[in-house]
């Protein structure tokens, strides 16, 4: 198997699935230079440049989609989504719907997320609990480049909406537009496992809503997703000295959840921390609650998520993103301990 | 009315010291994220600020700071804000794409396009609260695609709102020609709103005086909104660290990043679409070309070009001025950061 940068891996799956099927096209601000490579094999019909219309362009994806296209469409950043939700809260998922079930919207939305290099919370958001508040959406969130490829394949072969996020601690060269910009000076804590790794070749896809357990432990469960995942495991080695065994899964999709596998992990241990880097509030958080309380089970939860803006600083940006402290201590309060 | 040169000038200085100060730090680290600089701007707005008065608003894009500094925004809690420090600007929690003074109504974002609707706001606020003031929104011609750019200059002359728009038209929406993505004249466009619009060499400050008096002065009126269409330079790019731009600073380091995925992508299977592909990397070779032609051959600086309307020595002194002031601004700032 080959290794593969985060990024290297997702451009080669949307390339393989362009390569196989001329329905798939991508389209967004950029994408020339960022899909440079796409734009050599494929030509500008299949890469197509967009202005900063996000509105026009993702709405114009539905529609495209629903008239027999397989569009990928890139909104760069997931907070620029807010510019053009009407195409997915209003349009993209309801056609299915309101259409009896006779007509569907292939359509792959595919934008970087998350923070950890000072951009503040207008560029570093994740809002995939907004985001999978929509019924008839699933939400991605890879954690490594395995299942980048995977991912971004089944998002293409699905045929209902999809989100795509890309974390851009994992991506290398968001991190480096946005974050490092060439320089020496700076530096990020960057989770390696997850930004370079093997990928299968061909690319083998990875099924949606399938959760992967990450780490093996008994006395709680741990459950987190992108980078999040990460942090949960680098907490998980220091809990290890604590005298603590976390079992760590990567949810590797906000929306659909993996009930079987959730289910399974919070009722083996009876102590369940989700690790979100989105908001605390009307989130993945709460849904995990809901889903564990649903079921009848009695667990001790807790959470570590972004409790407020990400602020700028990234002194405070630290302690508002999830980290391995906040983490510990978590969970440490969940087994009983203190830190 | 003639403008005053000397101070339009002092204003420009004053932006372009305090920028290549912010590229100074940002380069040794102490400032994180993205850093959108203005340098290149600086003649649209010292041209346009020189009109505005006291409960005027201004709402600003992501090159926020030349704006701010001419606005008399204090330099060092700006230089502090950029740094992370609780005593910036906004306590360190905006950082440099949103940076926000209520004492100057002026607020800045990050999001393409946000400006205008926001001045609108700030332009009914004005006309209810505080007669005869004005708002401003500034943006860039990539932003002229934008849905809510666009139904704000409807909404300004359907309500007449006194609200001025100024386009600083670079020609690039971050690494795409904008002309490439954008059907029809702006100026054309703006009118069919029924703004009134002007057009103006933004890298001639004495003419941007001139047409923002005229579009400020009818806005203040109540005569209606504007629109100002200013071409001027992108002189560091879209960002520090631009990679398009490092092409040329760095062409070998970059030729060996961006080459070898590129001549794959040409390659890969089937070869018989080797030729339609190479003509597709013709595509990436004229934009590269397009920016190097642009910037290393047809670009004009707005400081040089209004420094010749001075006497050397008056041109030297204002400087030293500047630099004395950022200086201390940074001196102060740098001293609270690491005494931290």
């Amino acid at each position: 198997m080959p290794e593969m940068t985060f990024a290297q891996a997702i451009d080669y799956a949307l390339g393989e699935a362009m390569a196989a099927d001329e329905r798939v096209i991508t389209l967004g601000e950029d994408v020339a230079m960022l899909r440079r490579e796409l734009l050599v094999r494929f030509g500008p019909s299949r890469v197509l440049q967009a202005p900063i219309s996000e509105a026009a362009f993702l709405a114009a994806g539905v529609g495209a989609a629903m008239a027999g296209l397989r569009p990928v469409v890139e909104i760069m950043m997931v907070d620029f989504i807010a510019v053009a939700l009407d195409a997915l809260l209003n349009q993209a998922t309801k056609v299915r719907a309101f259409s009896g079930g006779k007509w569907n919207v292939p359509l792959v939305v595919r934008a970087a997320c998350g923070g950890g290099y000072g951009d503040a919370g207008q560029h570093e958001q994740c809002l995939w609990g907004l985001l999978s508040g929509m019924p008839g959406i699933s939400v991605l969130v890879p954690s490594n480049p395995a299942d980048a490829a995977g991912l971004m394949l089944s998002a293409i072969q699905c045929d209902e909406p999809v989100v795509f996020l890309e974390h851009k601690l994992l991506s290398d060269y968001w991190l480096d537009y946005l974050g490092r910009g060439g320089r020496e000076t700076v530096s990020f804590d960057v989770p390696e496992a997850g930004a370079r790794g093997e990928v299968p070749k061909p690319p083998a896809p990875v099924p949606i809503g399938k959760a992967k357990k990450a780490r093996e432990g008994r006395d709680i469960a741990m459950f987190g997703l992108g980078v999040s995942l990460h942090r949960c495991l680098e907490a998980a080695q220091e809990l290890e000295k604590d005298g603590i065994s976390a079992e760590v899964v990567d949810l590797r999709s906000a929306c659909p959840l993996d009930r079987e596998m959730i289910l399974s992990s919070a009722s083996r241990t009876g102590r369940v921390l989700v690790v979100d880097e989105d908001y605390a509030g009307y989130g993945l958080s709460g849904e995990v609650a809901a889903l564990l309380s649903e079921e009848g089970l009695k667990v001790d939860f807790a959470r570590v998520c972004a409790e407020e803006v990400v602020p700028y600083a990234r002194s405070l940006e630290d302690e508002v993103l999830p980290n391995r402290r906040r983490i510990r201590e978590a969970a440490l309060r969940l087994c009983g301990g203190s830190a | 009315m003639v403008p005053d040169v000397q101070e339009l000038y002092r204003q420009m200085a004053r932006m372009r010291r305090f920028e290549e100060k912010l590229a100074e730090l940002w380069n040794r680290g102490l400032i994180s994220g993205e850093m959108h600089l203005g340098v290149g701007e600086e003649a649209v707005a010292a041209g346009v600020l020189a009109h505005l008065e006291e409960d005027d608003a201004m709402a600003l894009d992501h090159r926020s700071t030349p704006p701010l500094v001419g606005r008399g925004v204090n330099m060092e809690s700006l230089l502090l804000e950029m740094m992370g420090h609780p005593d910036g600007l906004c306590g360190g929690r905006g950082g440099h794409m949103h940076l926000f003074s209520k004492e100057r109504l002026a607020a800045s974002s990050g999001i393409v396009g946000s400006s205008a609707p926001l001045a609108c706001g700030f332009a009914l606020a004005a006309r209810q609260l505080r007669p005869g003031k004005v708002a401003v929104a500034f943006f860039g011609e990539g932003a002229a695609n934008q849905g809510m750019l666009l139904e704000s200059f409807n909404l300004a002359v359907a309500w007449n709102l006194p609200v001025v728009f100024v386009c600083k038209d670079n020609r690039w929406a971050i690494t795409t020609r904008s002309r490439s993505v954008t059907g029809g004249c702006l100026l054309r466009r703006a009118r069919s709103f029924g703004l009134r619009a002007f057009r103006v060499d933004g890298t001639r400050v004495e003419r941007v005086w001139a047409t923002a008096g005229k579009a400020v002065g009818r806005a203040r009126a109540g005569r209606g909104p504007g629109f100002i269409l200013a071409s001027c330079p992108r002189m560091e790019g879209h960002f520090l660290g631009d990679p398009m731009l490092r092409v040329f600073r760095e062409p070998v380091r970059q030729t060996l990043e961006i080459g070898p995925p590129l001549a794959r992508a040409l390659l890969s299977r089937p070869l018989a679409a080797l030729p339609a592909r190479a003509l597709h990397m013709g595509i990436i070779g004229k934009a590269l070309a397009t920016l190097g032609v642009e910037k290393y051959v047809l670009e004009r600086d707005p400081l040089r070009r209004a420094a010749a309307l001075l006497s050397e020595e008056t041109r030297r002194r204002i400087e030293d001025e500047a630099s004395r002031e950022v200086e201390e601004a940074a001196r102060a700032a740098l001293a609270a950061v690491e005494g931290r």
